[in-house]
């Protein structure tokens, strides 16, 4: 009973904290066929995340299949620490440590395209912000509050939001994120952070799921098949069904 | 060599009634000849069920039943087993489409009273089959240890909590832990693989034997053993092998296109096969924002949350599900098919059908006033059909039946 009412309290808080209106989300419209665009993903996948954020569930050499890399490109180009090729993409920093540094220990990605989606991962890239008050300096706005610095920043550049105070409902101020602006320039042009977050996304999401290729090219050979194989057993049904009727 | 064949099928006959069998369930088994789209649903709930298990078995060979391992030895099956996507889709696409076969299966019970007199007891299994189906599912939901596997496992157990004296005792004894923790998980795998399959397999042969003991229904809801010929074969009937094996098989392979479409081409079905938050390894401290069963459970979810007390909502979830036991005694209509009956049960069926769509579908929202009181007008219309059965079937102006089956 105690728990069933400590989960009925959590679910009325969080739906409460859910209920914040969602900022707009842009299509991150990848191509999971450019493999040119999965390799740079990767490659900024190695450098921006993978030192946070394992993918525990991927190993270096699927990178290598799938990607078109032999074994010495991957330990040159992947590959920081003693691991093997073979090894699963784990990280060196223990998650006790983590929780002290971040708040919270940065979650594995291996599967972060399928629970959150493309568009979503796509928008929160370039969605931080300056705030002061927080303790990484930026805050997200799609994210609000996320414990996670702004690893792009040398990139993107620095943002910062406007604001709309809004008063709901309950006679609440709200402050509502209408655009963000880029006061400090970074590295690259809008046009050219918004392509290399493309390649880093079209990366988690093929990540997220390595086999999809094969089992979109498979589909229509199974279907094929099965519509073979109809025609011959409709043709058998008919004539036995001749003397049916 | 024939010879050889013949004495060895002679040495087999007379230790063994497979010949017997062979006719009693196929060849001289005699089905109405007349049966149409919706009698393909029977051998369809088999053929998926033949599905899951060998998928099943194959699943097994990798997945770990703790709470450390097995959301990431489901990700190895999706990256590191030979074809391991493959059967795992096919697995979780199987078990919605399971449920689609079984609504459809039990849908045309209603549609051509299939349960009634003499076919109660084929019935009763088949009622018993479905909650057996609802628990196996329910069970192998958990398995991906996912934050809806979690969560949702966590929301039901807990409902057990609700029944007076005994609940928390009870809940805590299915979880075998004061949360829903490895215990749980390894106790719910030994059910999802060994346990509930034997029940299963078991009631499906009882569900089998019972129909071929007072033979199929059809459309007509006529007995077509009434008018036999002179060798005592149904007029109307044909031998069920090898008419029906091969209208069976065309089904089937219509189905397996369907079922293929969703497997390559969408597995997660926007969240309605595979849930979104069930790729979040579960997290006993971190509540996801929105839980809800998968889609087959939500009518009767939908029925819960009607209710304000729980306890109430958990019997009225339990007494929607109990009272399709006894439908074959609250319908006392004269004829079986809707094709005889009368206005009342043709509108009672249709809103029937809409109540229990729109039940499935706030099942699936958040509990807000609206979606409340409509879930309410539901779970009143749902009750009404059956508990007013006894009225509006005797009230309702059947048509005559016709002699024969017709088309």
């Amino acid at each position: 009973m105690k728990t069933y009412l400590l989960i009925m309290a959590m679910l009325l808080v969080s739906s409460a904290v859910g209920a914040i209106e969602n900022y707009r989300l842009d299509k991150a419209s990848i191509d999971p066929a450019d493999t040119e665009s999965l390799r740079r993903g990767a490659t900024l996948f190695v450098n921006y995340c993978f030192n946070c954020h394992s993918a525990a569930l991927m190993r270096y050499n699927r990178i290598g299949k799938d990607l078109g890399y032999d074994e010495a490109q991957l330990e040159s180009l992947f590959i920081f620490t003693g691991a093997k090729v073979g090894d699963l993409m784990e990280i060196a920093m223990p998650p006790d440590e983590a929780k002290r540094w971040f708040g919270v220990v940065p979650p594995d990605l291996s599967v972060v395209s399928r629970s959150r989606g493309v568009d979503w991962i796509y928008t929160y890239l370039r969605s931080f912000y300056k705030d002061d008050s927080r303790p990484w300096g930026v805050n997200n706005a799609v994210f609000k509050d996320v414990a996670m610095p702004h690893v792009l920043w040398e990139l993107q550049g620095l943002q910062a939001a406007q604001f709309n105070v809004l008063i709901d409902e309950e006679g609440v101020e709200r402050r509502v994120i209408t655009e963000l602006e880029l006061v400090e320039p970074g590295k690259l042009s809008n046009e050219q952070f918004d392509a290399a977050v493309r390649d880093l996304v079209n990366y988690l999401h093929y990540m997220g799921e390595p086999a999809k290729k094969i089992r979109l090219q498979l589909g229509k050979w199974v279907l094929l098949y099965l519509a073979l194989f109809f025609a011959v057993v409709w043709l058998l049904k008919k004539e036995y069904w001749k003397d049916v009727h | 060599m024939r010879e050889w064949f013949y004495l060895g099928k002679e040495w087999i006959e007379s230790r063994f009634p497979a010949r017997e069998f062979w006719e009693d369930h196929l060849v001289k088994y005699y089905a109405p000849k007349y049966l149409n789209f919706w009698y393909f649903f029977g051998s369809l709930a088999m053929l998926v069920f033949a599905i899951q298990v060998i998928t099943g078995i194959f699943l097994t060979m990798n997945y770990k039943p703790t709470a450390g391992t097995a959301f990431a030895s489901v990700e190895y099956i999706m990256r590191d087993v030979n074809w391991g996507w493959l059967i795992r889709y096919m697995h979780s696409t199987g078990a919605s489409f399971f449920f689609i076969v079984i609504y459809l299966h039990m849908f045309r019970a209603f549609l051509y009273g299939s349960y009634q007199k003499p076919r109660e007891l084929l019935w009763l299994f088949g009622v018993l089959l479905f909650v057996l189906l609802m628990a196996e599912a329910f069970m192998g939901y958990l398995l991906p240890w996912g934050q809806m596997s979690f969560w949702g496992a966590q929301v039901i157990i807990s409902l057990f909590g609700a029944i007076p004296v005994i609940g928390s005792d009870l809940a805590l004894w299915i979880r075998g832990d004061y949360v829903v923790a490895d215990a749980t998980l390894n106790r719910f795998f030994a059910f999802h693989v060994i346990a509930f399959p034997l029940l299963l397999i078991g009631l499906v042969v009882f569900h089998l034997i019972a129909l071929h003991r007072v033979g199929s229904n059809n459309p007509d809801g006529i007995e077509i053993k009434e008018k036999k010929n002179e060798q005592g074969i149904p007029l109307d009937g044909i031998p069920f092998h090898p008419y029906f094996t091969l209208k069976d098989m065309l089904g089937a392979i219509v189905f397996l296109m369907i079922f293929s479409a969703v497997v390559f081409y969408y597995p997660e079905m926007g969240g309605w096969f595979l849930e979104k938050d069930n790729f979040i390894p579960a997290d006993p401290l971190k509540t996801p924002e929105h839980i809800t069963p998968l889609w087959y459970f939500t009518p009767f979810y939908a029925i819960l949350r009607a209710v304000p007390d729980k306890f109430l909502g958990v019997m009225l979830m339990g007494a929607a599900i109990a009272v399709l036991f006894v439908v074959p005694w609250l319908d006392r209509s004269p004829v079986r098919s809707i094709r005889y009956r009368g206005p009342i049960y043709k509108i009672a069926l249709a809103v029937f059908v809409i109540c229990f769509v729109g039940l499935g579908y706030l099942g699936t929202v958040a509990a807000t006033p609206a979606a409340t009181i409509f879930s309410r007008i539901g779970t009143f219309i749902y009750f009404a059909f059956f508990l007013l059965m006894p009225i509006y079937t005797r009230l309702d102006k059947s048509k005559p039946l016709p002699d024969r089956v017709t088309k």
